[in-house]
């Protein structure tokens, strides 16, 4: 028997805190709205609603995906459609709250939200009955906005339309239904058959099909098993983790509790980064919810089924990403990662069968057991199903978290729902699958992104990070940050890894510093080789593809370094000098202001000049420039 | 707080983890210490019955754990692929100069600051990004940093 009055009872009262019958203001507060000032928002905004004796509400929400324009307000007042303000300032908080209460709707407003989905019962819900208002016929659906026209909202369903701190308002949106049906059910074998049929791929990483892992714990020997979720997004660049934790937490656990249940699991593990202070906190008080609402713990909805989930914090090392070195990091020793097989799923964490998934993987699980593998399996390509979530970051117009059905090509994603370049820059590359992965460039960017296309370029898809570049960024620097980076974090294990990116390191450095020769290249490839054949783990089997890559596609960037000694983006410090070009130049005097060494000289209002002899490279002189008048 | 003897805190950090791994302990002690003192360790390992080796194993292991003394205020610059991209570097190097801390010693005499590079706070979409304790600040500059600084 499952009972399923709490989750009615939740039901109904999330209801009504998404759509309230007063006004309702919702603050992003993930961390990059934290970043971007949100909090002082947030207070002034607390302050303001408590002295105008209004009954509007205030509530906090996760990030929507257009992290660029935070802070973003969102204004719900019964019968109009939601908006987004954007980039919100204290300054600005008056006159939003002034428009909020008449309904009068100023500039400054992003976009609107006419409806409400709700993707796991597959109905909307209307925000305003009525004709739209004149004052906002103006204003840009989501649904319009480039950023969004593509994107497919499966894994982060949630996050920027609900409040994380409240598990009502994820019940009412459809959760943790999936796992009352699959304990109504009562039949584990076919939720994992359903997970099969749908095709899911892991989302961490290797695309490793999540079904056939459960499958295979499942029939593991063994009295005990357990269950672990991946959250310590190391991979510099992504970020869509740390969204889901912080902006929908309760999918995570509604997640991991259909794959508990699937494989017969006891007690759970979620493994989160340190660097993740708010991820950390939303996720215990997720935690906490669920156990008061019987949605953990022992009888879970009355089934008979037991789970328990603690937050595991990291303390800081990348290869704890890998699954055997995680489990390590949980037993409490040092995260050495150590040779599969034995799989987890047969030998995992204190040598019991374990299922390990990542935060993107476990978010999808509920919406497959709500939809039907069937749903799921006719989003992507013939390979790689259902949606990704990638973070376009770097030097592109819209910077955000998207999500996309696989298969859509990287030109779509970096010029369409990027909105290409800054600054009439041009585009060079895109770096995709963090350390692991490698750039991808220009005449490559037709390229249908999954699973497989990605690794027949020479990257792969990893985490989901794409940090677009442009003619100001550096190949051969790109792949020095990368070496010193794996450096940094390698174990020290195996020896391929420990000596080998650091000699790989060293001769890329002295590259960067003019000190490099024609052989070095050679040299470079012979290294990376003999690392991917053998490094222990996957950390030190994928560290050489930035090279690789790099070598592959933009060579001419290394030789340019090595024979005319130059950087041809400006980036590598011992081969360029600062100069003003006098044509350019102003005379505004904001380089003079910046520079710590007093090394530009200059009279207002006319051309300044730099010296070369004390110029230190710091680049702040560049930064201010609003004229393009330094050059290097 | 300090004036508690090290036997004392660690006494109480046992009874209050139980049965936590040996990370977690550690991750106690540097809370209440900001660093990981000699004594506290000893002390530790000596009452868990835990060879030193592995205590200093896991210290020198995991970035997160100190063994020299750290600042009241923690900077993390950010050196993920978006901030490196960005310029992150350049705020490090800001930052450095600012303080007057060089490689080898990156706590100010005062023990007012450490500086810390982290690759990846997971604000890309903010880069370059610079986070002090637990106070997140994106779309640095040079300038902006040192003002910044100064309200610490």
């Amino acid at each position: 028997m499952v009972n399923v009055g709490a989750l009615e009872r939740l039901k109904e009262e999330g209801m009504k805190s998404l759509f309230p019958s007063t006004t309702k203001i919702m603050v992003g507060m993930a961390t990059c709205g934290l970043a971007a000032g949100a909090h002082e928002v947030w207070q002034l905004l607390t302050k303001e609603v408590a002295k105008s004796k209004t009954d509007a509400v205030l509530k906090k929400t996760g990030c929507i995906g257009l992290c660029q324009h935070e802070p973003l307000v969102d204004i719900i007042k019964p019968g109009y459609p939601r908006v987004t303000y954007d980039k919100v300032t204290p300054e600005k908080v008056g006159a939003l709250l002034e428009g909020a209460a008449k309904g009068v709707f100023k500039k400054g407003i992003m976009a609107r939200i006419d409806e409400e989905e709700f993707l796991l019962n597959g109905t909307h819900r209307r925000y305003s009955k009525g004709t739209l208002p004149s004052t906002l016929r103006s204003v840009v659906p989501y649904r319009r906005l480039p950023f969004y026209k593509k994107q497919m909202r499966i894994a982060l369903r949630n996050c920027g339309s609900i409040d994380p701190e409240n598990i009502a308002e994820y019940v009412a949106k459809g959760g943790y239904f999936s796992l009352a049906q699959v304990l109504r059910e009562g039949k584990p074998e076919k939720v994992i058959d359903r997970i099969k049929a749908s095709k899911l791929r892991g989302r961490g990483g290797a695309g490793f099909p999540t079904g056939v892992k459960w499958e295979v714990c499942c029939s593991a020997q063994g009295s005990e098993r357990y269950l672990i979720c991946n959250a310590d997004e190391g991979d510099p660049g992504a970020y869509m983790d740390r969204s889901i934790l912080e902006g929908d937490p309760h999918s995570i656990v509604e997640g991991m509790l259909v794959a508990a249940y699937a494989i017969g699991a006891t007690r759970g593990y979620i493994y989160v980064r340190m660097e993740y202070p708010l991820a950390i906190e939303r996720m215990n008080l997720a935690l906490a919810q669920a156990g008061k609402e019987g949605l953990l713990g022992k009888d879970i909805l009355g089934s008979g089924f037991d789970f328990e989930i603690e937050v595991c914090q990291g303390a800081g090392a990348f290869v704890c990403g890998e699954e055997t070195a995680l489990i390590q990091s949980i037993e409490g020793n040092w995260g050495e990662p150590r040779p599969r097989p034995p799989f987890p799923a047969v030998s995992g964490l204190w040598g019991k069968p374990t299922v390990i998934n990542n935060v993107e993987t476990y978010a999808n699980v509920p919406v497959i057991v709500a939809k039907g593998a069937r749903w799921f399996n006719g989003i992507g390509t013939s390979k790689s199903k259902g949606t990704k979530v990638f973070s376009l970051v770097g030097k592109v117009n819209n910077i955000g978290l998207v999500e996309v059905p696989m298969g859509i090509s990287l030109k779509e994603i970096v010029f369409e729902i990027g909105g290409g370049i800054p600054q009439g820059r041009k585009f060079k590359a895109i770096q995709t699958g963090g350390p692991s992965g490698g750039c991808i460039p220009k005449d490559k960017m037709d390229l249908l992104v999954d699973f497989d296309q990605l690794t027949k370029a020479g990257s792969i898809m990893g985490s989901g990070g794409m940090i677009v570049m442009d003619d100001r960024t550096c190949m051969v620097d790109v792949a020095k940050y990368f070496l010193s980076f794996l450096e940094d974090e390698s174990c020290g294990k195996c020896v391929p890894c420990r000596v080998g990116i650091r000699r790989m390191r060293e001769i890329v450095e002295d590259i960067t510093s003019g000190k490099g020769s024609e052989e070095d290249l050679d040299y470079l490839q012979h290294m990376a080789e003999a690392i991917k054949d053998g490094a222990l783990c996957g950390l030190g089997k994928t560290a050489p593809n930035p090279v690789l890559t790099t070598l592959r596609y933009f060579r001419e960037e290394y030789e340019a370094h090595i024979n005319d000694k130059k950087c041809p983006a400006g980036v590598c410090k011992p081969l360029i000098t600062y100069s003003i070009m006098q044509k350019k130049c102003t005379g505004c005097g904001a380089c003079l202001k910046v520079c710590p060494q007093g090394a530009i000289e200059g009279k207002k209002k006319s051309p300044h000049q730099i010296s070369v002899e004390k110029c230190i490279k710091c680049g702040a002189c560049f930064e201010v420039c609003t004229f393009d008048a330094i050059i290097t | 707080m300090n004036s508690l003897t090290y036997e004392q805190v660690i006494d109480e950090i046992i009874k209050k983890n139980g049965s936590a791994s040996l990370i977690v302990l550690l991750q106690e002690v540097q809370s209440h210490y900001r660093y990981l003192p000699e004594e506290a360790i000893v002390l530790l390992g000596k009452k868990l019955e835990v060879p030193l080796s592995k205590i200093f194993t896991l210290a020198t292991f995991y970035r997160s754990f100190s063994l020299k003394p750290r600042g009241k205020n923690i900077i993390k610059v950010c050196l993920g692929t978006a901030c490196h991209v960005k310029s992150g570097t350049n705020l490090f190097e800001k930052a450095q100069r600012d303080l007057s801390l060089s490689e080898e010693e990156m706590t100010t005499g005062d023990l007012t600051f450490t500086l810390e590079k982290v690759r990846c706070l997971g604000c890309c979409s903010l880069a370059p990004v610079v986070r002090i304790n637990e106070d997140t600040y994106g779309s640095m500059t040079q300038e902006k940093l040192s003002k910044v600084l100064k309200c610490y």
